[in-house]
């Protein structure tokens, strides 16, 4: 499969020759891609295509599950995130993910957020109370819920639970941020939030989105892969990917003739 | 004709549904039923020991036929150390047990391990009391007993509780029998409400670098903490009231004893061994409300469980 892959200036993440096995099916076929730094980029193609699980490869995510197996490359500073060497712990302080779903722990809003922080870090109680706030604020949520910290993190409404979700994953101060389809269970003004919200993180973060929602796609990230059946079939910057297409498939897919 | 027919057939339907709703209405409150009796009977019986102690029955030790003086303590003591001997065992072991099943054993471990753990909680109460007896009590009094007295039978505060001759029966024995029999029960339970919490969840908590163990002490633990203790109330109700294993290995003695190496008697295996020689009202009587007590202390931990496991349920209905 050919595929039309644009350069990407300054790139946080090389992947190459990557395939990932369930069992004895080939899910993502010999992957080649660049994620720039601090850009977001956004995944998408028909349910099924391999976005997520390209996604869940980046912090070795699929390891929980015997039977799921990667191959290849994915260079991150110089090191491959698939060297078995690889210490799962210190890789998941790098890289944070949020989920389909909203997922609070079942403890206080405080602790949803310090609960990563005491991980890594042995931080006194007043430290531990800055980091909080400057992750709650990072996250747009901390003038909603800076009275009630105290509070279970699942009595707060969807979207809300998904910011601090978010925030739970920037405490940690990772470099990138795995987003996957962070707003499927979302109504349209939190969805709204995330977004504005994506678009202020990507200052500080490099972010890779899974999204089903090609609008979505196009209005916030920078550069936009397009996979189908396990294969990526292009990558370039989002302008281009929705306006001019390289590829036929993908024109097929953005304007709806399939998927 | 044809229409004709066709109602009759529906009248019998209709009359059939009625007499299969009014039978399973039957069946349904005579479990009520059955159960005002129970108690309506047991609260008859046990009216003459209760005119003639009171409430002094629940603090006294006196167990005394020949004068007929009757006291509960140390049934009751009994019945609820060995009970509460039983969880402090069972709970960790079960939680660990749950814990390999779910999240760390190789898939083809899991089903004969889960099937192990029924088996086990399938095997009469008597075998266990048999085995208690002839193998796990001489192993206890030669092995374990002697060792307790020596290294924790000296220790400030707890040594009183261990130390002691080394018999093999007692109410520390008698407790490690009910642990054994309650896990599998626990660990069922455990095993099946870690199994429903959401994959998503514990993917979250391993994305931001917690270890399993992190995953599931700090978050799986407590999302299911209401159907965890809702599986330990239920092994609770099972050790308060096994009678065959425990009269087995706990002595029946109406002593009692401030160390845990001592026989000592419990309220069903008080019931079990007395009934046949209960001579005289009063002795009978005073077994009947001893009945009554367990009866009560195992409704209450009964009901907690059910409330626990109804606002599971509860919360479950929301999450989804």
């Amino acid at each position: 499969m050919n595929m039309d892959i644009e350069v990407v200036v300054n790139p946080k993440i090389v992947i190459k020759d990557l395939n990932f096995y369930y069992g004895k099916f080939r899910a993502l076929k010999d992957i080649n891609l660049s994620i720039a730094e601090k850009m977001v980029t956004a995944f998408i193609g028909p349910s099924g295509c391999g976005k997520s699980t390209l996604l869940r490869t980046f912090n070795r995510m699929y390891q929980l599950y015997p039977k799921q197996k990667a191959t290849g490359e994915i260079m991150l500073d110089g090191a491959n995130i698939l060297d078995s060497k690889q210490d799962l712990n210190m890789l998941r302080a790098k890289i944070g993910m949020v989920f389909q779903k909203p997922t609070p722990f079942p403890m206080s809003i405080y602790d949803n957020i310090a609960f990563g922080v005491k991980l890594y870090e042995n931080l006194s109680r007043h430290d531990m109370e800055v980091r909080v706030e400057w992750a709650l604020r990072k996250a747009a949520l901390w003038t909603e819920v800076k009275d009630k910290l105290k509070q279970s993190g699942t009595g707060l409404s969807g979207g809300q639970q998904q910011r601090l979700c978010i925030a739970r994953a920037i405490a940690v101060k990772p470099e990138i941020l795995l987003l996957d389809e962070p707003t499927s269970a979302l109504d349209p003004i939190s969805t709204a939030h995330i977004e504005k919200l994506v678009d202020e993180l990507k200052e500080d973060f490099t972010i890779v989105i899974v999204t089903h929602n090609m609008q979505q796609a196009a209005r916030i990230s920078d550069y936009t892969a397009y996979m189908y059946m396990g294969d990526l079939i292009e990558l370039g910057e989002t302008s281009n990917v929705f306006t001019n297409p390289k590829r036929k498939e993908t024109e097929d897919y953005i304007t709806g003739r399939f998927g | 004709m044809m229409i004709f027919s066709h109602e009759a057939s529906l009248k019998r339907q209709a009359l059939f549904d009625l007499s299969f709703r009014s039978l399973t209405r039957f069946c349904a409150f005579a479990v009520l039923a059955l159960l005002a009796a129970i108690i309506v009977s047991l609260v008859e019986g046990s009216m003459p020991a209760i005119h003639a102690f009171g409430f002094g029955f629940l603090t006294s030790t006196k167990w005394d036929p020949v004068n007929d003086n009757f006291g509960a303590l140390i049934p009751v003591f009994g019945t609820l150390v060995t009970s509460g001997i039983a969880l402090f065992i069972a709970i960790p072991v079960s939680f660990g047990i749950a814990l390999f099943l779910t999240e760390l054993s190789p898939r083809f471990l899991r089903r004969p391990l889960g099937i192990a753990i029924e088996l086990l909680a399938g095997i009469p109460s008597i075998i266990y009391g048999m085995w208690g007896l002839f193998i796990f009590a001489p192993m206890f009094a030669d092995h374990v007993e002697p060792w307790l007295n020596r290294h924790v039978g000296s220790l400030p505060l707890i040594g009183p509780f261990f130390s002691g001759p080394p018999m093999g029966i007692g109410l520390l024995t008698a407790g490690i029998i009910l642990a054994i029999m309650v896990i599998p029960f626990i660990a069922s339970v455990m095993r099946d409400v870690f199994d429903v919490v959401p994959s998503m969840l514990k993917e979250s908590a391993y994305a931001v670098g917690a270890t399993t163990w992190e995953v599931m002490w700090q978050v799986v633990l407590p999302y299911t903490k209401v159907g965890v203790a809702g599986g330990i109330m239920l092994g609770l109700g099972r050790a308060l009231g096994e009678t065959m294993a425990v009269t087995f290995v706990i002595g029946n003695s109406h002593d009692l004893n401030k160390s845990l190496l001592m026989p000592g008697n419990s309220i069903s295996s008080a019931l079990a061994n007395e009934f046949n020689e209960a001579v005289g009202a009063l002795y009978t009587s005073s077994l009947i409300e001893l009945g009554l007590i367990l009866f009560f202390i195992t409704f209450v931990v009964l009901s907690i469980a059910r409330f626990m496991l109804y606002r599971l349920g509860k919360r479950e209905g929301q999450a989804s």
